[in-house]
């Protein structure tokens, strides 16, 4: 396939060594394991007495328990919850080539609260319930209520043909879901305070177990959705240019909607409702480079983990002895972070 | 011309009827598209043409058979189709993420295998592709940062790295300036010169009439099929855009004026002055 036009003398040989290179997102890859590694620390050395870093190198039976069995769990949760949440996020802009997208998009949200609402209600709140079999009872019904409301919006949009049924499936779910919630939690009021910490999301309760849980479908997410990142490179060109490039739309999108849900539905059961981590991360790592999505996700995982660890750090420190609850701090931090730029573009082109 | 040779057709279809949202859109129609051939489909708005392009491209369901290569579209598995028939379209992008060069390495797609990493002739076909449309400058810049007409060639680049045997272009001169219309041409005819089926929807009518083929459409239907040289092909061509053409020849290329409404009835009275140039077409009396 000859083109018309006379190729440029000598551009041949040097078209090799400028081929765009890809140390950005290598270097960026670095840097938020290091910020990761430094905050998993601050994350252990931080405590309801502020800082203590003395405690870092104590051999005291009590504090070495906390460090161990408190702290370090409690961080590596936040980390790791995180990081399924900002996959999440990455992965929802992908498919839906938007970036309001965010994982809660197909009603994830509203069916893990369900979940958890409904349990609350049949398990009681008795103090007898508030034991570690409901909470362990409580993020299997989270998890399958997020899973089940994106199984529903699936259904509710009669498959994955079109994305805009999707879309609109999965706010009709999330509306319905979520009146439903609150439709119970009016009638059994009992609820209300156990349902807030659901509601605004807690690092608190994540230990070992949640982080056996979390790591391993966080490398299962991520693998399974770097493996589909060619064809949301081709999905960025739009639905008829990927589909004339062989890619199976129908398959890929089932795909990615299994790792949304999966994602989704483990950081939602372990940590609650996190609100701005999944929509915020992939928007830090746009904001620093472009890059194809296979860079694109595994940065917005690094990103989503460190975020939700600088805010259970901050969570932690700004008013201790008590705690925040870490998701008012991921919504303050990341609504503030989108206004930012929106508070400054109207400046700049009154300006122009 | 290039004189047409007993070639199998690359692309082939017989469209029943082809339906969007209850509302038909296409009628029953046959189309050939041989292969070392310019095809420009044209017609007036909403005669159907980008529809007819996507239904031959296989992004629409439709009554009818389609065949790629002398093969039922059905038997192509998805990669191989995808080498054998490349697709532009319009106004689809929305990446602002990835780069000119990634973005045209796409093209590269159903040539590499599963996440394997570019080859040389991948990146050789990349670099012939971005010079041929004169992108390779900006093959670094994000592709939302890039003008309409820069985006249109790096678009155009895409489609021609994945060096297909077909070629479909919806609207390809959409952005593009004068001189880049020229290259455009001229890449067109390279392409179709090297064996290339090339098709494309054409809103310019004085680029469509240097085609080697026009398929006239009008109200979801093929009126004419054939040369622009053709004088029935031409007449069509006049009849499907309500008479409000002049259609002019300037130094054996044709040219597609505009008429206004009054110059229709100057027209009809045959009292143009270069009247030996403008056809004279069946007027209906007023």
């Amino acid at each position: 396939m000859d083109g018309a036009l006379p190729a440029q003398p000598g551009a041949g040989s040097e078209a090799m060594m400028l081929i765009p290179s890809h140390h950005k997102p290598l270097v960026l890859l670095l840097a938020l394991a290091l910020l990761s590694s430094l905050l998993v620390l601050l994350g252990v050395a931080v405590g309801s007495t502020g800082f203590s870093w003395s405690w870092l190198n104590s051999s005291e039976p009590v504090q070495e328990q906390i460090l161990w069995q408190i702290r370090l769990p409690r961080s590596v949760g936040a980390w790791v919850a995180g990081g399924l949440l900002g996959l999440a996020g990455a992965v929802a802009q992908g498919l839906f080539r938007n970036a309001l997208a965010d994982p809660y998009l197909l009603g994830a949200s509203s069916g893990a609260g369900l979940g958890v609402a409904l349990l609350l209600v049949l398990a009681g709140t008795s103090p007898a319930a508030a034991s570690l079999w409901l909470r362990m009872g409580l993020t299997g019904a989270a998890f399958l209520g997020a899973v089940g409301a994106v199984l529903l919006t699936l259904i509710l949009a009669r498959g994955v043909e079109q994305t805009m049924r999707l879309l609109l499936a999965g706010v009709i779910v999330g509306v319905v879901l979520g009146s439903a919630t609150t439709l119970m939690i009016l009638m059994a009021p009992d609820i209300m305070r156990p349902m807030q910490a659901f509601v605004m999301g807690s690092t608190g309760f994540l230990g070992w177990n949640s982080v056996l849980i979390m790591a391993p479908l966080l490398a299962v997410c991520l693998l399974t959705a770097l493996g589909s990142s060619r064809a949301l490179d081709a999905m960025t060109l739009g639905e008829s240019t990927a589909a004339s490039l062989g890619v199976r739309l129908p398959t890929i999108r089932l795909i990615l909607i299994a790792v949304l849900a999966l994602a989704t539905g483990a950081a939602v059961a372990q940590a609650g409702l996190i609100a701005f981590v999944g929509l915020v991360a992939p928007h830090l790592v746009r904001s620093r480079l472009h890059c194809t999505h296979s860079w694109l996700l595994l940065l917005s995982a690094l990103t989503g983990g460190a975020l939700l660890l600088a805010a259970d750090i901050l969570a932690r420190w700004l008013v201790a002895p008590q705690e925040l609850p870490v998701g008012v701090v991921t919504t303050v931090l990341g609504g503030a972070y989108l206004l930012w730029p929106m508070h400054r573009k109207p400046l700049l082109e009154n300006r122009a | 011309m290039k004189s047409i040779t007993p070639h199998s057709p690359a692309l082939q279809t017989q469209v029943q009827s082809l339906q969007l949202q209850g509302q038909t859109i296409l009628h029953e129609l046959g189309l050939a598209l041989q292969p070392g051939q310019w095809t420009a489909i044209v017609g007036p708005n909403g005669a159907g043409k980008s529809t007819l392009l996507r239904a031959i491209a296989g992004l629409l369901p439709m009554q009818g058979q389609l065949q790629l290569l002398g093969r039922d579209w059905a038997d192509w598995p998805a990669r191989d189709r995808a080498r054998a028939l490349a697709w532009l379209g319009q106004n689809e992008s929305s990446s602002d993420v990835l780069t000119a060069y990634e973005v045209v390495m796409l093209g590269r797609l159903p040539h590499q295998a599963w996440l394997a990493p570019p080859s040389s002739a991948d990146h050789a076909a990349v670099l012939q592709a971005m010079q041929q449309t004169q992108s390779w400058d900006w093959r670094e810049r994000p592709l939302g940062r890039l003008s309409g007409g820069e985006r249109q060639r790096v678009l155009l680049a895409r489609a021609l790295a994945v060096q297909a045997q077909v070629l479909l272009m919806d609207e390809p001169l959409a952005h593009l300036d004068p001189p880049h219309q020229a290259d455009w041409l001229e890449l067109v005819r390279g392409l179709a010169a090297s064996g290339v089926a090339v098709v494309s929807v054409l809103h310019e009518l004085n680029m469509a009439l240097q085609a080697d083929s026009l398929v006239v459409m009008q109200a979801g239907r093929i009126r004419c099929q054939g040369s622009p040289e053709r004088a029935d092909t031409r007449a069509a061509l006049q009849q499907v855009f309500d008479e409000r053409l002049h259609l002019v020849e300037v130094q054996g290329q044709w040219l597609a004026l505009p008429a206004a409404p009054s110059a229709r009835r100057a027209t009809t009275a045959a009292s143009v002055s270069p009247a030996s140039n403008v056809l004279p077409l069946k007027r209906s009396a007023e």
